[in-house]
């Protein structure tokens, strides 16, 4: 490597027609907003997906009722249909009452906050264990890399929702009993995370050895940068488009993951339900004819992992130069 | 026309019945679990015993009202100079499946089996000091004291034969919990109605009438096919589509839609079962509250205000949809000793049940950890969801905490809940049964199941003195005694009595039994 070259200043876009400044007006030039604009689909899936996580954010003040208050609950409203008043309260469920006597329609908007803060929780610790070891395993490579990479081979070679479970249950017995149920959710965005960190490590580790080989990276070094802020000033920004793309599709699966926890009923206590929570015990009153306490928290799970998810593919190709 | 279709109607109809006919002899009976193991000593469990009742029989065991009746035992009395033996009488020519006869040496071997130290029902005879065999069809049981109603305690101690035990090197009772397998525990060889056929676990067993059994009136059912289906809607979903004629686990939201059904109907009866909360007593703080100072409920108005708190009416309707008897009082009605007024339960009164609190020094309330079962007793988890939610209105917010059974009840025998739900049985349909565990003080012999550490030595003393009390009438009123103080006390905190549901085809008929223990022998088909 010639050593007296100067390094070419990063792949910048080519330069911009005179247009107004300003990083809005940037946004609605760019190629991800056009390719946005273009596909009906994902406008749809977008605001599905906003409309629900807001939904979800400003439960406490838009919600009916607050199912988590017990002074609210009458258990005689237990199975009131959809559309009609309690027998025993002058509340209204919309959505119908479930065996407690709850709102569905208001549970279910308490319930799609915990579905979504353990997904975006579950995603965000998978996501920075992901990239810090796949960033140091690509930067580093030999032992280290061998290392990291073939935990994350043996782990990528089972069902996340086994490797979930191993350890939702392994950290059940280490908490004493009398703390499980406080720390159910820290343990759920625990389980989720360690059981999705991989997908993350192994993307990052390659685009870490493409980028590790190019000369901005080299400049870098001999300048005498310390390798920690090389990979987190140079090369982790180089890096950032497969982790957000990987992190969106990541938030579905782990919503998805939360739910079938908690339908497998190791998740959240029935008294706090997700999404997962609310269709385990909506199941059991199938053949009995109370479909609405199943059907709603069902169809809600569905629209929000399509959702994320269709964004998510919408976001691999509009940041993949090759398919644009 | 006309008469062509009544042609055609009275074919059918005639095929239906000739096919029924055909079919009738068969019972494919279908519920949650399977037995735990087939070696009759290993597991004191109900549904073990259940289907162990179909192969093995007892001395004496119980009829659909719960009285004693006569098995494998004609007579049972105590010894006329000798008040601590009882003679039991055995019914003479009655062989074991393998042709050996059945004899008194094989009641002394099974009963002394039953309380060696690896078997599961020892506790039951741990007032037993000898067992003797008089002649061949004569036993005699020494007591350590007087033991009036020891017979009771017989029920599920099933009889082995002696030859084929030693033979099969099966003296020794399996050791369950330490996962240890012997050859009783997949074959069998009692004097029991049916024969084992084949057994896959967890899956399917199949059970052949016994040509040789010793009773007069053979069974209707000459073959029993039983089916494990632990999830509950597949279970139902088994019994609409005929797979299945008789489900023992009937969810109740599901009644409504099955009798409903044609062609199905449901046989419900009370079980011999109270489901109550337990709390933790004694000075020390809870360790799940808030209040680190002092444990509110070993405060009497705590558990006075949570017992008006509690809507027992509301939970029947809603979670058990009619399919519960709310009581007041830890012991169903079967048992020796319940009476109208110790069932008698408060109305609801949030407004005392506060003050109560506030005096108590808790206006706020406080926060404790409820322990739930999720897969134990009928709706349980749901029960005691509804419990957080009406102990919530008076100011006291419960976490629920929701485990299997597995893991639930290790907590409460070994003390580590503050606060939980369980169900008791009592197959001795005494209350000493009861007391016993429930509620004398925890020591090595009694109080096991007393997981809230409630002791009270007056009471214990009285406890212990209904094990040796011959004079029947003085023991009643002991026994009405304890219960007043019980209640006053509110050592424990009962909600209701649990009632059972068969679903079966309607050309079945099968009586509820009170301790969830029916026998394919009643089956009768109605055509």
């Amino acid at each position: 490597m010639s050593m007296t070259e100067t390094t070419p200043p990063p792949p910048a876009t080519p330069p911009a027609p005179p247009r107004p400044e300003g990083p809005l007006r940037r946004f609605l030039d760019s190629d991800i907003f056009y390719s946005w604009k273009r596909s009906p689909v994902t406008i749809l899936a977008t605001v599905t997906a906003l409309t629900l996580i807001l939904i979800a954010v400003l439960a406490p003040w838009i919600a009916p009722y607050d199912p988590f208050n017990p002074a609210s609950l009458n258990l005689m409203d237990g199975f009131t249909p959809p559309a009609s008043q309690g027998p025993f309260s002058d509340n209204w469920f919309l959505m119908g009452a479930d065996n407690q006597g709850r709102d569905v329609l208001s549970t279910i908007m308490y319930g799609s906050r915990v579905s979504l803060f353990v997904g975006f929780m579950a995603t965000l610790f998978a996501m920075t264990m992901g990239v810090g070891l796949g960033l140091t395993a690509g930067y580093n490579g030999g032992m280290i890399d061998a290392i990291i990479m073939r935990i994350a081979d043996i782990q990528l070679s089972f069902p996340a929702i086994l490797i979930a479970l191993l350890i939702f249950g392994v950290a059940r017995g280490l908490i004493p009993a009398n703390q499980q149920e406080s720390m159910a959710i820290w343990v759920l965005i625990l389980a989720i995370g360690l059981s999705n960190w991989a997908q993350f490590a192994r993307t990052v580790r390659g685009a870490t050895m493409v980028e590790r080989e190019k000369d901005y990276v080299s400049a870098a070094r001999i300048m005498g940068v310390h390798p920690v802020l090389i990979l987190l000033r140079h090369i982790l920004p180089n890096v950032l488009g497969p982790v957000l793309v990987i992190g969106t599709i990541g938030l579905a699966l782990a919503i998805i993951e939360e739910a079938t926890l908690s339908f497998l009923g190791v998740g959240v206590p029935p008294t706090q339900p997700s999404l997962g929570t609310l269709i385990r015990i909506g199941q059991q009153y199938l053949f009995s004819g109370e479909w609405w306490i199943l059907f709603f928290p069902a169809v809600t799970l569905i629209l929000l992992a399509l959702s994320v998810n269709l964004l998510g593919d919408w976001l691999r190709d509009a940041l993949n130069p090759k398919l644009r | 026309m006309k008469n062509v279709i009544k042609g055609l109607g009275a074919a059918l109809l005639c095929t239906t019945m000739l096919v029924s006919a055909a079919s009738a002899e068969t019972i494919r009976w279908a519920r949650a679990s399977d037995a735990l193991t087939l070696d009759p000593h290993s597991q004191n469990q109900g549904v073990t015993h259940n289907f162990a009742h179909h192969i093995y029989e007892t001395l004496v065991d119980r009829d659909v009202e719960g009285n004693l009746q006569a098995r494998l035992a004609l007579s049972w009395e105590l010894k006329a100079d000798d008040p601590t033996t009882w003679v039991f009488k055995l019914r003479e020519g009655v062989t074991f499946h393998d042709g050996a006869p059945f004899t008194a040496e094989d009641v002394v071997f099974s009963l002394d089996r039953a309380r060696s130290e690896k078997s599961n029902m020892r506790q039951l005879h741990a007032d037993v000091d000898q067992v003797t065999a008089v002649d061949d069809y004569t036993v005699e049981v020494k007591m350590k004291g007087p033991s009036p109603l020891y017979p009771n305690n017989l029920t599920n101690t099933f009889i082995m034969d002696k030859t084929w035990s030693e033979a099969n090197n099966v003296v020794e009772v399996q050791d369950y919990a330490a996962g240890e397998d012997n050859y009783a525990v997949r074959n069998t060889n009692g004097t029991g109605p049916y024969k084992l056929q084949s057994r896959e676990v967890d899956v399917r067993s199949v059970l052949t009438l016994n040509e040789n059994h010793w009773a007069e009136e053979k069974p209707a059912v000459t073959e029993i096919v039983y089916l494990p289906i632990t999830d509950a809607a597949t279970r139902v979903a088994a019994l609409l589509s005929g797979e299945v004629d008789i489900v023992q686990d009937v969810p109740v939201q599901d009644i409504d839609r099955l009798s409903g059904t044609a062609g199905i109907k449901i046989e419900t009866g009370p079980e011999n079962r109270v489901i109550y909360f337990g709390y933790r007593f004694g000075e020390e703080p809870l360790k799940s509250s808030n209040v680190t100072d002092a444990n509110p409920f070993n405060d009497p108005r705590v558990r006075e205000a949570m017992e008006l708190a509690i809507d027992r009416d509301a939970i029947r309707q809603v979670v058990m949809r009619g399919q519960s008897i709310p009581t007041g009082v830890a012991n169903p009605p079967f048992v020796n000793g319940w009476t109208e007024e110790l069932d008698a339960y408060p109305a609801v009164d949030l407004d005392r049940a506060k003050a109560l609190l506030a005096e108590a020094g808790y206006p706020d309330g406080f926060t404790v950890t409820l322990d739930t079962p999720n897969n134990r007793y009928v709706n349980d988890e749901a029960i005691s969801q509804a419990v957080v939610g009406m102990l919530g209105r008076i100011g006291i917010q419960v976490t629920l905490a929701s485990r299997p059974v597995a893991q639930h009840s290790p907590l409460v025998t070994a003390n580590e809940t503050d606060f939980y739900l369980l169900g008791w049985g009592v197959p001795t349909f005494d209350s000493a049964y009861v007391f016993n565990d429930l509620v004398h003080t925890k020591d090595g012999d009694y109080g096991a199941y007393n997981g809230g550490l409630y002791s009270n030595p007056e009471l214990d003393e009285k406890i212990r003195s209904l094990g040796v009390e011959t004079d029947l009438d003085k023991r009643n009123a002991t026994i009405a005694e304890i219960w007043q103080v019980v209640k006053e006390d509110r050592v424990l905190l009962p909600i209701h009595n649990q009632v059972l549901a068969y679903a079966m085809k309607d050309s079945i008929t099968l009586p509820v039994h009170p301790e969830n223990q029916p026998l394919m022998t009643s089956v009768q088909f109605n055509n």
